[in-house]
């Protein structure tokens, strides 16, 4: 069998088929791609976000951008979970370590988000809507003096009120503004993502998955990827899929794809 | 330890529900009768009454006795009648209208209960009042008490016994520091004490005190007059010793002239069915008299009645 596979193995001097390295690694990085997301997909939720945000804690910086997807796409009940798992996992909370472990204003807004039991209600107060909207205006307005992100207003905002309440915000900014709050962003990385993640969770799937498909997305891409299947649960990714189906088709693989087509069927249909 | 006292042979739901409902009917109320009931039966027997009673009559069993009582004694019952969960969501919602005294009540709240039971309150909150907890400290609270209180509210702290002990020193060096530099709202500070487990918490005072020499409670006595330090001490002593807390409330709501009947009645309404008796232990070995005395003493009517059947006295 060796033998017939030449384009896997290589002669080599001593006389026996060798691996081709570069094969080789692509394989491996292949089956692990699988195993991800198949390990991921049938953990209990809970410890998979625990395990998530541990993670991303521990990777640092780069990473903090997976806190903030897990605290602001999961439900109130999924969030709660996850620091039930996490007491249960690590014998820490999670607020704990992530507060002694980040510093800055970055801090401030990850563990806020992280503590959150968000009403999930129809009820809105269109009065706060309103001059909440008019908070986000000045906070942004002034963003030359001080960053958006350390501005105590919109961090009480983010953190505290509905997801509900969130869109009607962003909306209303819509309202004061050519601009809207995400396209005023750009340079407040983190805090962009949150008002994505919180209020057009759709664009934040849609950028993801485009990144992860594209030619030149890198390992942390990819697995931006393979995350979002194995966690996010239909909902605001239904229409996402639809989009990329064809894409997937192209350049996804294997066992792999096989996998994220069923996992995004079952979703997506 | 509770004070509260159930019969072993509780009668049925739509028995206590039609003397309930007796209690109400024709000129005037039988408080005793109401205190007989109410005062006798734990969470879950209440809120099947109340739910019965609904059912049966088409009137909120609450709505009947803000309607029929008055005053200090209505407001006790009331409160009593909820559950705890309600009753913290209740209360908090209270202290998040008023002014920033009412901030002790939402430390005491966040800060004495249990990772589970706050977490109750929350949810009772978002049911009842349609918004979240956190979203009205948040927008009622600015400053130096904002970036306290909402740690403190929204915490779900680990419970378990597990504590690193070097991590006890180094933070214990930490409070230290900042508490000698009077950096009293620190990040630090708030997050040692917003985030931490409480046993965690207790082995760093601990250390605090063999290091350094003061308990803790006593380097945030530098200023009578600063607000936040008081809410800061309060916030250690629920955390750490919750009883000589509820101790001191009870003591200054007695002792104040004229008594602190919203003290009284809150401490004696959330404790009844925890560890009012363990208070009431501590209250008599501080103050050489029995709880229950003092609040002979200093109370009268039916609001006395009701709080001594919470406080375990027994009729003589």
């Amino acid at each position: 069998m060796r033998k017939g596979c030449s384009k896997l193995f290589c002669e080599d001097e001593h006389q026996f088929e060798r691996w081709n390295h570069a094969v080789l690694t692509n394989l491996k990085a292949e089956f692990k791609r699988f195993k991800d997301v198949v390990v991921l997909s049938l953990m209990h939720p809970w410890e998979r976000d625990a395990r998530l945000l541990k993670k991303s804690l521990k990777k640092g910086h780069e990473q903090y951008n997976v806190i903030v997807e897990i605290t602001c796409t999961r439900s109130s009940d999924q969030l709660l979970g996850a620091r039930k798992a996490y007491h249960s996992l690590f014998d820490r909370s999670i607020e704990e370590d992530l507060a002694s472990h980040i510093k800055g204003s970055e801090r401030k807004l990850l563990v806020a988000l992280v503590s959150a039991y968000r009403y999930e209600g129809p009820k809105v107060k269109e009065d706060n809507v309103r001059s909440e909207a008019k908070a986000f205006f000045n906070a942004i307005k002034n963003s030359d003096k001080r960053k958006v992100v350390e501005d105590d207003e919109v961090v009480r905002i983010l953190t505290t009120r509905s997801k509900l309440h969130l869109k009607e915000v962003y909306e209303q900014y819509n309202k004061l503004s050519d601009k809207t709050i995400i396209e005023e962003l750009e340079v407040d990385l983190l805090l962009k993502e949150t008002v994505e993640c919180l209020c057009t969770p759709q664009t934040y799937f849609t950028r993801v998955f485009g990144v992860a498909l594209s030619g030149d997305a890198n390992e942390d891409e990819k697995k931006a990827l393979t995350r979002l299947v194995a966690t996010q649960e239909g909902g605001e990714m239904k229409g996402v899929v639809a989009k990329f189906e064809r894409r997937i088709e192209e350049k996804v693989k294997g066992a792999y794809k096989d996998v994220l087509v069923g996992v995004l069927a079952k979703d997506g249909k | 330890m509770a004070t509260l006292t159930v019969p072993s042979a509780v009668p049925s739901v739509s028995e206590d529900c039609e003397q309930l409902r007796k209690a109400f009917a024709g000129w005037g109320t039988n408080e005793n009768l109401i205190i007989d009931i109410l005062g006798h039966r734990n969470a879950e027997q209440r809120n099947l009454i109340r739910k019965t009673y609904g059912e049966t009559y088409g009137e909120d069993l609450l709505k009947a006795l803000n309607k029929e009582l008055t005053s200090d004694f209505e407001r006790l019952v009331v409160l009593w009648t909820l559950d705890p969960a309600e009753r913290d969501a209740h209360l908090a919602n209270e202290a998040t209208k008023r002014w920033t005294s009412s901030n002790q009540v939402l430390v005491e709240i966040a800060c004495t209960r249990s990772a589970n039971q706050l977490l109750h309150a929350r949810q009772a909150y978002h049911a009842r009042f349609k918004k979240s907890l956190e979203e009205d400290v948040a927008h009622h609270t600015t400053g130096d008490f904002r970036k306290l209180l909402l740690p403190l509210v929204s915490a779900y702290r680990y419970e378990g016994d597990e504590v690193n002990m070097s991590l006890a020193k180094t933070e214990a060096k930490l409070l230290h520091e900042k508490i000698s530099d009077k950096a009293y709202s620190d990040d630090d500070v708030v997050r040692v004490f917003g985030t931490r487990s409480k046993a965690q918490i207790n082995a760093t005072l601990n250390h605090y005190k063999n290091e350094y020499g003061n308990d803790i409670i006593e380097d945030l006595e530098a200023d009578p007059k600063d607000d936040f330090l008081a809410l800061l001490r309060s916030t250690v002593k629920c955390l750490v010793y919750p009883e000589k807390y509820f101790e001191e409330v009870l003591r200054s709501a007695i002792n104040k002239r004229g008594t602190d009947e919203g003290a009284l009645t809150r401490v004696v309404s959330t404790r009844a069915e925890f560890d009012l008796k363990i208070i009431a232990d501590e209250y008599q070995r501080r103050n050489s008299v029995p709880l229950t005395r003092a609040i002979v003493k200093d109370t009268h009517g039916d609001y006395e009645k009701m709080l001594l059947v919470l406080a375990g006295h027994e009729e003589a």
